[in-house]
């Protein structure tokens, strides 16, 4: 597959965009019907751990992931805000692409301060559906994995 | 520092916000609690598999390393080269034959042994150490290590009781049942949270919130009060069993008239993937929610089938790291594997059910420190004599967790009531 670089782009941006708005069933829908969503931990994936922080090896999972955020979870209040670098496409396979993107989450709190909240890196799995793009398996690489507070709204 | 006066009862159902803020206070805990007459736990057995595995750890701030030495025996040490107090391993793990501080180069042994010392007997007969210098009396300063099981505490005190006699019965038995089996190391999960160590070391002993914090446990039907449970303490009420049994249908009748006044929903929504929140016994027994609390930093945590272990890593009086080991069983199947990572969704800090504890801490830790005389309220299931309960609407074991804290610090009143 050969994406177009533009749509790649806009992908990551609508990505990072509907996170930031906490439109969070608009920000499902850039995933592919059969995907998967990993938080992982740079310790772990480094030693070769298997144990992730935001386990999701099916649409399901991560829907009720979304779920369990927007109607049980209680969480610190804050707004984030994504800073997603220029995705690099690392390999090609027969019907997808495999990108990497680093990020960077800064969340500002109720009373206005801002504070960084993670860096990481997207290594994602990309396919096409229906002549758009959509994430097939995303895997969060972690770098600071001492979290601050809690972790609730996704990466 | 502060007296025995500073107790408003002497049930210990009223804690002083000072206790949660004052560093002088701090800095009394790291000496008579943490370097104190105490059991800390270090980290597992299965963590360091062959000869030379290292890994480094804490009690209380004071960092560790422990490691498997030749002949195959678990030695820990403080962290800290004889020297001039340099961190002598600087990885979190590895393998060695031998610990070599970077700054001048002290080697030590997987013993602890001072081995080497570069220049010794200075360059052409001059510098150097005095031939007096007793190397056989600067080795690191040793932790003693006692293993439940595979897994490791240690204690900095000679004055310390047997490791089995410090846990008690009850512990040692909810240790020996989930470490039944070798376990094998699945990952870590580590948090920070801007609170009092002392916060997090409560909350885990807190049956009350459990299911009115951590909505999930409720709106998912993972675990509500109304089922089977209750604390179960040592002798002397320092450390504690929080459990609960696999829901019942007659459990599930009564949550529903329960839960209407709690504004908690109660309305049984179901996942798409029950696999999530699905308990398989492991044991003959229904226990499907145990938080072992171990006095003052140690937690090992069954939620269903998810396993782990805590260590509680206070960082100054503000701060803590909670450091999460997820765990499975040597022999599990590669299904079982998976569901135990499915299950590990529920813990740490992005945990379905564990995420809400960062925020308690530190909403509590914020709001109670500028009014040090002001005190919280431990009183459900009364106050009085501290013995375990059988059912879940209590927070007795933090009155526990007080006496014996007030006893090393030496600001028990008199006529305490425990």
């Amino acid at each position: 597959m050969t994406p177009d670089r533009f749509a790649l782009c806009e992908l990551y941006a609508q990505y990072g965009a509907l996170l930031d708005a906490a439109q969070y069933e608009q920000w499902l829908a850039l995933f592919a019907a059969v995907c998967s969503y990993h938080i992982m931990p740079r310790e772990n994936y480094e030693s070769g751990l298997p144990a992730a922080l935001v386990f999701c090896d099916s649409r399901a999972m991560l829907e009720d992931r979304i779920r369990a955020l927007c109607e049980a979870n209680k969480f610190n209040i804050h707004s984030d805000r994504h800073l997603i670098g220029l995705p690099r496409l690392v390999a090609r396979e027969a019907a997808a692409v495999l990108v990497e993107a680093p990020f960077a989450l800064y969340q500002t709190d109720q009373e206005g301060e801002t504070r960084l909240f993670a860096t990481g890196l997207y290594r994602d799995r990309i396919a096409a559906a229906d002549g758009e793009l959509k994430f097939r398996d995303k895997l969060v690489l972690l770098d600071s994995f001492a979290v601050p507070s809690l972790l609730a709204t996704p990466l | 520092m502060v007296s025995a006066e500073i107790w408003p009862t002497l049930d210990y159902s009223r804690v002083p916000y000072r206790l949660y803020h004052d560093p002088e206070i701090y800095e009394a805990e790291q000496q008579r609690i943490f370097r104190g007459p105490v059991w800390s736990f270090l980290g597992l057995e299965a963590e360091i598999p062959n000869p030379g595995d290292f890994r480094a750890s804490v009690i209380g701030e004071t960092p560790i390393v422990f490691n498997r030495d030749e002949n195959g025996a678990i030695r820990a040490f403080v962290n800290r080269c004889a020297h001039r107090g340099a961190l002598v391993r600087r990885e979190i793990a590895g393998n060695a034959r031998e610990h070599i501080c970077l700054y001048h180069q002290w080697c030590y042994g997987l013993d602890g042994s001072l081995k080497a010392i570069p220049f010794r007997r200075g360059i052409r007969g001059k510098g150097g150490l005095d031939p007096s210098f007793d190397m056989g009396r600067h080795g690191l300063q040793p932790v003693t290590v006692g293993n439940i099981n595979g897994v490791l505490f240690g204690t900095l005190s000679a004055q310390a009781e047997p490791l089995e006699d410090y846990l008690g019965r009850p512990i040692l038995a909810q240790l020996r049942r989930l470490f039944d089996r070798p376990v094998r190391i699945l990952g870590y999960h580590r948090q920070r949270i801007r609170g009092n160590w002392k916060l997090y070391a409560e909350n885990t002993r807190d049956n009350y919130h459990a299911s009115l914090l951590h909505e999930f446990l409720v709106t998912f039907g993972l675990d509500r009060s109304t089922q089977k449970g209750g604390v179960t303490m040592d002798g002397r009420h320092r450390h504690n069993i929080t459990w609960a049994e696999a829901e019942s249908e007659a459990d599930a009748a009564l949550a529903r008239e329960a839960y209407s006044a709690a504004r908690v929903r109660n309305n049984y929504l179901t996942l798409q993937e029950p696999d999530l929140v699905a308990f398989r016994p492991e044991r003959g027994d229904r226990i499907s929610l145990a938080v072992t609390s171990v006095f003052p930093s140690g937690v090992f945590v069954q939620i269903a089938n998810s396993l782990a272990t805590r260590q509680i890593r206070p960082r100054g009086v503000d701060e803590c790291e909670i450091f999460q080991t997820i765990l499975g069983y040597a022999d599990d199947p590669p299904e079982m594997t998976l569901h135990r990572l499915r299950q590990a969704n529920l813990v740490g800090p992005a945990g379905l059910v564990s995420m809400e504890d960062g925020e308690a801490v530190e909403v509590a830790h914020r709001a109670s420190r500028p009014d040090p005389d002001a005190t919280t309220i431990i009183e459900l299931g009364g106050g009085g004599i501290i013995s375990d309960r059988d059912y879940r609407v209590t927070d007795v074991p933090l009155r526990g967790f007080w006496s014996y804290y007030a006893e090393l610090l030496g600001i028990e009143p008199e006529g305490a009531v425990r």
